[in-house]
């Protein structure tokens, strides 16, 4: 039997909307957990620099954990463990809102802060350590000195790694999924369950998918050619 | 806390119902990542060297697999192999092997790219040289450029494979019976420990994957001293 191809069916009417309201969870799911993680790794990043041993401690746990261990056991640790991890405030919050989204953030954002904090620190280590003497002698106290004249610094370097770290948290959003956040991919797997036309539905979540990912890794080529031919 | 439960069905989290049923568990997803990187690795290789050539026909090919692998999320790879197996072949294939293909696809694009910056790290006198001396393109790729380039390549090699390993849970979506999947059964069959249950799971994934990275950290080292001296 031949497979027959009906690319009208998820291009428009209901499966249509399906693939946009999906598209639009993906982006909304990722925009905030990209938000967050910035600023959760930027915050490891600072804890794993500083003279504190018991602050670098929590934070070397927290980045090695969490970069080696896969997300989907993240994801699953968080929505079904999360009653018992978090505390009780925090899971009476999350009972009011949508759930499976807040975990899906919540696993995102742990996961992705951790590979920034990496990011960040290699970035900070590219900054001559006399830039921080330098600071420090001028009479800027430690977190002065991070906050206005390294990580300025160091986020302008490490912009290329960082756009790759959110493409992959685009890419990372599909495992939501599997809790039940309704996202590209979840619908174009019910897109399948429904019709059975299974290879339409993946093929436009899949260009969907390659086509955010192509626009911005080209935009990260411009705008490395850019600052190479600003560096000569 | 429940313990117990993990304690129970440790054996079962690390090789699944084996002796008595199909292997699984901890003991499935290292073999699927062995696997996966030993495949990725000469797929890898040849898309990598392809990338690289002059000829068109064979460069333009690459690069367009290059791209769209690297920017299609893993899970999307793994729902193609499975559901577009059963439409060419007209019978599907069994979980684990279509999600052994869709890693071994997935992976073998990314070690393309490595293949490619270890290829155009090395210096360009050594290509032009081995020219030079009489060998073919071909060959001067076999015996001069490939050995060096995958030796300086071995840390990112480790890293993939980490990578790997933590991708093997995707596996779960389509049943595959890994470690993933079989925390998830344990913990609908018992309901009462789900925070124990992906700790230790978790801690399992992490045992083997922060070993890894230590590894390529130290491979990193003493392979940088072993240029420094070189030079």
């Amino acid at each position: 039997m031949a497979y027959q191809f009906d690319w009208e069916l998820v291009v428009s009417g209901q499966y249509g909307d399906w693939i946009v309201d999906g598209l639009i969870t993906t982006l909304q799911i990722s925009g905030i957990s990209i938000g967050l993680a910035l600023v959760l790794g930027t915050l490891a990043c600072i804890m794993r620099l500083s003279k504190l041993k018991p602050l670098e401690w929590i934070a070397w746990t927290y980045i090695e954990f969490f970069r080696n261990t896969p997300l989907l056991v993240q994801i699953f640790f968080w929505y079904f463990g999360s009653y018992t991890v978090l505390p009780d405030s925090v899971n009476a919050w999350l009972n009011t809102v949508n759930q499976e989204f807040a975990c899906g953030v919540i696993a995102l954002t742990f996961y992705t802060g951790a590979f920034i904090a990496e990011d960040l620190r290699s970035g900070i280590f590219a900054i001559p350590k006399t830039q921080l003497e330098a600071s420090r002698a001028c009479g800027l106290s430690f977190m002065q000195a991070m906050g206005y004249v390294i990580l300025p610094q160091a986020f302008r370097i490490i912009i290329p790694p960082l756009i790759s770290q959110f493409l992959n948290l685009i890419k990372n959003s599909s495992l939501v999924m599997t809790i039940g956040v309704a996202d590209l991919t979840y619908m174009a797997r019910q897109i399948e369950a429904h019709t059975f036309h299974g290879l339409e539905a993946f093929t436009v979540a899949t260009l969907i998918y390659l086509s955010i990912s192509l626009v911005v890794s080209f935009s990260i080529q411009q705008y490395n050619m850019r600052v190479l031919r600003a560096a000569r | 806390m429940h313990w117990d439960v993990v304690w129970n069905n440790f054996d079962y989290f690390l090789w699944g119902a084996y002796p008595k049923g199909p292997l699984g568990g901890l003991a499935m997803s290292i073999l699927m990542a062995l696997g996966g990187i030993f495949g990725a690795f000469w797929l890898g290789l040849l898309i990598g060297v392809c990338r690289l050539s002059k000829r068109v026909w064979l460069r333009a090919p690459a690069m367009v697999y290059i791209e769209i692998i690297r920017g299609t999320p893993l899970l999307m790879v793994i729902f193609w192999f499975y559901f577009l197996a059963p439409v060419i072949m007209g019978k599907s294939l069994p979980d684990w092997q279509s999600a052994i293909i869709a890693l071994i696809v997935f992976t073998s694009a990314y070690i393309a790219e490595i293949v490619r910056a270890g290829v155009l790290s090395l210096p360009k006198g050594q290509m032009e040289a081995a020219r030079g001396s009489g060998l073919s393109h071909v060959q001067t790729m076999i015996y001069i450029i490939l050995p060096q380039a995958l030796f300086n390549m071995i840390p990112s090699f480790v890293n993939q494979f980490v990578s790997l390993t933590k991708d093997t849970s995707l596996a779960y979506i389509i049943g595959v019976s890994e470690l993933t999947k079989t925390a998830t059964q344990v913990n609908s069959r018992t309901m009462k420990a789900p925070f124990e249950i992906f700790i230790t799971v978790a801690a399992l994934y992490f045992l083997v994957c922060f070993v890894l990275t230590e590894l390529s950290r130290r491979l990193e080292t003493k392979i940088n001293r072993y240029q420094a001296r070189g030079r």
